[in-house]
């Protein structure tokens, strides 16, 4: 790119494929790390959801039941149970080492296109296509969501829990950030659907991707601008974006089948990587450690910031 | 009984005294009359069965059972201590009662041995007497008799001392008659009885001679025994043989000894005894001498009667230190009940029931439930009809049954007060009967002039009807309920056709509230005619006893009927409404994020939620969730004009959007990539249109016209110069405070591009409900032009818009739906899904390399390009929008402009 690299900052990027796992479910629709990041979750088309062993790359378990392609999916904190939620508007509760369906939570008028457990897991968030963002019950037995939120005007397509906040992101633009212990909700104005959301690690701040191939990151509490990340393409896609365990970069996804990294301070991009010829759909970085998922079309790829002798460097760029 | 006594300090009692009364001790309150129950002496219910299921109760529940169930007895033996053989008797499982006076085996007081004279005694002496002649030593007998204490009873000894002998009759003298002719008949027969025994032999023997002079002791008749024989062998046992052997040749013959006759058998005239025909009734109604009695058949002589005071006087010795009775023991003597009065009649009747029913302001099911209910509160009336009259706890007393759980009666879910209310009602319900001749004899002594002190000075005022005391009873039980309700929207408004009286009637409900007592003075219209105050005076107070509050265990139990909405307008909308979009879209553009863009809102999260998140509920007391809402009248213009700016650009892109509906065109649509950029905002993807398509062709037409019209008129009414839009937006960009401005800079450009546009595109239609739409927002933009232009044109303008809110009410629902469809619809389906689906179809169908596939996205969005019409449309935006990221320090002028033409777009 045009960009020079500024510093060489090598070791605390990703930038060497260290494994690629052919997940033979379809495209991946969402690559996922487990709380600790040993595992990974691959969502795939064919409405299954895989987990795999991060190291060795071999396929752990497959959870079969959804109607439709998997969307998303988030592990609970103890590893023992997971959420997906589909196409087929339902969300899936599943218990991971049996692989069976915990609870099945239909209430969406469409798909749901995220989904998250709260810290404790005993609460999990589904955003959909309608509109609305469901808080289901994992303690109850009930089948009712406990709240509905539908502030959105239209399709919520990203959203994240830290804490006590809930932060999701609308088609119609705008950034909603919940605050259950003040009990007030932020909407902060970006004008162009957000596909994707994310806490920085402080909890500080806010990062947005939207559809005018911009990434924000702004202040969480006054909502200010503090920095803003081009370069990338992101015009039609719901593509994720994500920083750093260190909150030192921001990652996101990009229709050209890269995956840009920029200085989070800077705003300069440092890095950008090549993971193939199509659309990177998704990644996901390891909540410790310099490790980076990323998901294009049947395949998903694993990145170290150390190259592994049998695995072939990807260029830098 | 009464004896003839000496003394006057012998009182003969009859009957149970009285417990002495004690001066302190409070007088015990009567048992009532159904409190009284009959119990045997072991406590238990005399309960009577009916006669077919077996009288008085026998046992337990006529049962052998107890109320711990039937127990059977225990038998433990060992051989340390062997269990004592228990004889049982009858009378083990005979009730005490069966022997009493009246029962089966009475165990009365008797006689005892040496005062009873019994029959056998006298025959073993008899027989002794016998035996001692007859016995080897003669004076056998006679010494045992003096060892032996002589055991005659009292009774003989006294006869013995009236002259009576062994042998004879007692009872006086008679003179003989001829009684046994038949006897002498009888004798050829066979096998007679021998005269065994004195008192025959003594007959007969007196038979032949007898003087005149003579008389005789009567006959000792033995009576027939009816005890039954006792003895448990057979004939012939426990016989004396030494009588046997005695007897016969006594009599010197064997004359009469039948077959089967024990050998040894003494007296055996009982078996063999011969009666003759005589001593029985042979004919009806002949009176036997000196025998009342008919159709006996036992012997004669034993049942005769004796005259008493003949007995009296014949007695022939009178025992030293006794004498005759002067007069005989009188009967007593039976007295006739009374005569009953001519005009009795034998009906019996309580107390004058309370006719509840005709309460005026209770309805007969309330009074069916107090008149059941009563009968758990107030016990007044005594059970007439016997068991089937008896309620249900009633006969559960009485079976024993412990009482239900749970309230029985509806009064126990009330309230105290309500209860006492109800009472209160019930016992005002008798008040009128009783006083009505008296509130009559009111009336009527008030115009008189004498009117009775009860009566208030204030109430004088007041119609009859209201002073009288059930009104004011009415009254104070509304002030009683209404005090300390809070006021609630939720209380019913029954004068609500008539707005000053229903005004009237809250404030007298609010002043009830307070505790006020002359609320009604005070709330009624002073204007008003004396008649009208004191009718809508009567009015309120029923009508607020009529729709008190409920209590909240009543309440919690019924549910408001939800269908007022058709009554009143209102619509729940969000309270805070998100302020301009457009100011913050241009803060967007100039990155001036913070403030700008920054909105907070009040939210409130569900309890469940605060308690899942270890979060205390920061709003502990508020009910809701979600944003607070407010509410708007339903049709208001307001309405649809807020809800079109919150919804941002949803309504304006609707247009290029029905094209194609979002669905179909999932797959045209890889475009060329800068298109896409503008494809979020140009797919509105509207769900309707798949549903009515040939609606939509009719009404595009319609529509198209209407618009047409709509524009050219709005150019005609609306369109300023250029420079009066100029001079204003140019300004800053605080005055666009409102959205309608830069909705009139929309329409401006819009109709300026339509202008061109409309007759070459045909597709660039709304649906209905988008036409009304876009005419609502089409004429408001035009009033808000107006406002800012001129006011003349104003006037016309505002008749528009509210002419077409006359066709409002069909618009919200609709164009509401169609906002929210739409708007989910808008971008999120194609933006999320198209790309996957596409990919997806990419990698199943054919594993084309990449590149050609992203050529093929490229031809079918080219493809779709050239179906769309407003492309050209599309185009400029897009081209805008290029210049916009191309130059981003463009002056902010500048850029307001563009953000106007941007929106301009958009909202088309």
């Amino acid at each position: 790119m045009a960009f020079p690299q500024t510093r060489p900052q090598a070791p605390q990027l990703p930038q060497h494929l260290l494994r690629t796992i052919e997940c033979q479910q379809g495209a991946v629709r969402a690559v996922r790390f487990n709380a600790d990041g040993n595992y990974l979750m691959s969502c795939g088309s064919d409405k299954s959801l895989k987990l795999w062993s991060v190291s060795t790359g071999t396929l752990l378990k497959s959870y079969s039941g959804h109607g439709y392609e998997v969307l998303d999916a988030d592990g609970s904190f103890d590893n023992s149970l997971i959420c997906t939620c589909s196409s087929d508007k339902t969300v899936i509760l599943w218990d991971v080492a049996t692989g069976q369906v915990t609870r099945k939570l239909r209430g969406h008028a469409g798909k749901v296109n995220c989904v998250q457990f709260n810290e404790e897991a005993n609460v999990i968030f589904s955003g959909s296509i309608d509109g609305t963002v469901r808080c289901w019950d994992v303690r109850s037995r009930r089948y009712e969501p406990i709240q509905v939120l539908d502030e959105a005007t239209d399709g919520v397509s990203s959203l994240k829990l830290m804490q006590h906040e809930l932060l999701t992101g609308s088609v119609d633009g705008r950034l909603r950030r919940y605050d259950l212990r003040i009990g007030q909700l932020h909407v902060d104005f970006i004008n162009s659907p957000i596909t994707c959301v994310c806490f920085s690690q402080d909890a500080q701040c806010t990062l947005s991707s939207s559809l005018d191939s911009t990434l924000r990151l702004l202040d969480k509490s006054t909502g200010e601008m503090l920095g803003e990340f081009t370069g990338h393409k992101m015009k039609g896609y719901k593509l994720d974006c994500c920083l750093t365990s260190k909150d030192t970069h921001v990652l996101s996804c990009s229709e050209d089948g890269h995956v840009y990294c920029w200085d989070l301070v800077e705003g300069s991009l440092t890095l950008k990587l090549s993971v193939g010829q199509a659309v990177v759909q998704s990644l996901s970085f390891h909540p410790t450690e310099t490790c980076l998922l990323t998901a294009m079309e049947g395949r998903v790829q694993v990145w170290g910031a150390e190259p592994k002798e049998t695995e072939e460097d990807v260029m830098d760029t | 009984m009464a004896s003839d006594s000496d003394g006057d300090e012998d009182f003969v009692s009859f009957g149970t005294p009285l417990e002495p009364l004690e001066e302190d001790e409070p007088t015990k309150k009567p048992v009532p009359l159904h409190e009284q129950t009959v119990k045997d002496e072991k406590g238990r219910y005399q309960r009577f069965h009916g006669a077919f299921t077996g009288g008085f109760s026998a046992g337990y529940f006529n049962s052998v059972g107890s109320k711990e169930g039937w127990s059977p007895s225990t038998f433990v033996s060992s051989r340390q201590q062997k269990v004592e053989k228990q004889h049982v008797r009858p009378e083990d499982f005979m009730d005490e009662e069966d022997f009493s006076e009246h029962g089966i085996a009475p165990a009365q007081i008797t006689t005892s041995q040496e005062f009873s004279s019994s029959h056998r005694d006298k025959a073993r002496e008899k027989a002794r007497a016998v035996n001692a002649q007859a016995a080897l030593i003669p004076g056998d007998t006679l010494l045992e008799e003096l060892i032996a204490p002589a055991r005659l009873s009292i009774g003989v000894e006294l006869l013995r001392k009236m002259g009576w002998k062994e042998g004879q009759g007692v009872g006086p003298r008679v003179k003989r008659k001829a009684r046994r002719q038949q006897t002498g008949e009888a004798r050829p027969y066979g096998c007679v009885l021998p005269p065994a025994g004195s008192e025959d032999s003594e007959d007969d023997d007196d038979d032949d001679f007898a003087p005149e002079n003579v008389t005789f002791a009567p006959k000792d008749v033995t009576p027939v025994d009816f005890t039954p024989r006792l003895g448990v062998q057979g004939l012939g046992r426990g016989v004396d043989c030494s009588e046997a052997h005695s007897k016969a040749p006594a009599e010197g013959g064997v004359a009469g000894q039948a077959f089967g006759v024990g050998a040894l058998e003494d007296d055996d005239e009982d078996v063999y005894q011969r009666d003759s025909m005589s001593r029985y009734d042979t004919e009806l109604g002949g009176e036997e001498p000196g025998d009342g009695l008919y159709g006996w058949t036992a012997p004669q002589q034993y049942t005769k009667k004796r005259d008493k005071n003949k007995d009296a006087s014949y007695l022939g010795k009178i025992l030293e230190g006794f004498t005759l009775a002067q007069k005989t023991v009188e009967d007593k003597t039976i007295f006739a009940p009374p005569t009953l009065p001519r005009d009795y009649r034998p009906v019996h009747r309580f107390h004058p029931s309370i006719p509840i029913a005709r309460l005026s302001g209770v309805s007969p099911a309330l009074a069916e439930a107090l008149r059941t209910s009563r009968g758990h509160m107030v016990k007044e009336e005594p059970q007439e009809g016997g068991r089937h009259k008896m309620d249900s706890s009633h006969r559960g007393a009485l079976l024993g049954e412990d009482a239900l759980q749970g309230p029985s009666s509806v009064m126990e879910l009330l309230r105290p007060e309500d209860r006492q209310r109800l009472l209160n009602l019930r016992n005002s319900s008798t008040t009128p009967s009783a006083n009505a001749p008296a509130s009559s004899s009111h009336r009527t002594s008030s115009s008189g002039g004498s009117l009775p002190g009860s009566l208030t000075g204030s109430l004088t005022a007041q119609s009859s009807a209201a002073t009288c005391p059930p009104a004011l009873q009415q009254q104070q039980e509304a002030l009683a309920s209404w005090r300390g309700v809070q006021s609630s929207a939720q209380t019913f408004r029954p004068f609500d056709n008539n707005p000053s009286k229903q005004a009237r009637y809250e404030l007298y409900l609010n002043s009830l509230r307070q505790g006020d007592k002359d609320a009604l003075e005070q709330s009624v219209d002073s204007g008003m005619t004396e008649w009208e105050r004191s009718r809508e005076k009567e009015e309120f107070v029923r009508s607020s006893i009529l729709y008190r509050p409920t209590s909240s265990s009543l309440s919690s139990r019924f549910t408001r009927a939800k269908d007022k909405e058709s009554e009143d307008n209102t619509v729940e909308v969000s309270r805070d409404q998100e302020s301009d979009v457009d100011d913050k879209q241009a803060a967007v553009k100039m990155k001036m994020f913070g403030k700008l863009t920054r909105e907070t809102f009040e939210w409130h999260p569900d309890k469940l939620l605060c308690k899942r998140f270890n979060v205390p509920d920061p709003y502990p007391g508020s009910s809701m969730l979600g944003l607070p809402k407010v509410k708007r009248d339903k049709f208001s213009v307001f309405n649809f004009l807020t809800v079109t700016e919150s919804r941002e650009t949803a309504p304006p892109k609707s247009p290029e959007t029905k094209k194609k509906s979002r669905w179909d065109d999932s797959k045209q649509k890889k475009k060329v990539k800068e298109e896409e950029e503008d494809e979020p905002r140009t797919q509105p993807a509207l769900p309707e249109d798949t549903t009515e398509p040939e609606d939509q062709q009719s009404s595009d037409k319609k529509k198209k016209d209407g618009e047409e019209e709509e524009e050219e008129e709005e150019e005609e009414e609306s369109r300023p110069p250029m420079d009066l839009f100029k001079a204003i937006f140019a300004g800053s960009s605080d005055e666009k405070s409102s959205s309608s401005e830069a909705e009139e800079e929309e329409e401006e450009e819009d109709t300026k591009e339509e202008e061109g546009k409309i007759s070459t595109q045909p597709q660039n239609l709304f649906n209905i409900s988008n036409v009304k739409t876009s005419i609502t927002a089409s004429s408001t933009s035009v009033t808000s032009a107006t406002t800012s232009t001129s006011q003349t044109v104003k006037a016309v303008v505002l008749s528009q818009s509210s002419s077409q809110e006359e066709f409002g009410p069909k618009l919200p629902p609709r164009s509401a739906a169609l906002i929210r469809g739409g708007a989910t619809s808008i971008r999120s389906p194609r933006e999320e899904e198209k790309p996957r689906r596409t990919s997806k179809e990419k990698k199943h169908k054919n594993k084309k390399p990449h590149k050609d596939k992203k050529k093929k996205k490229h031809k079918k969005h080219k493809h779709k390009a050239k179906q769309k019409k407003s492309k050209k449309e599309e185009s400029d935006s897009s081209e805008e929008d290029k210049d916009q990221e191309g130059d981003g320090q463009v002056s902010t002028e500048e850029l307001l402009k563009r953000l106007k033409s941007v929106q301009s777009h958009q909202t088309r």
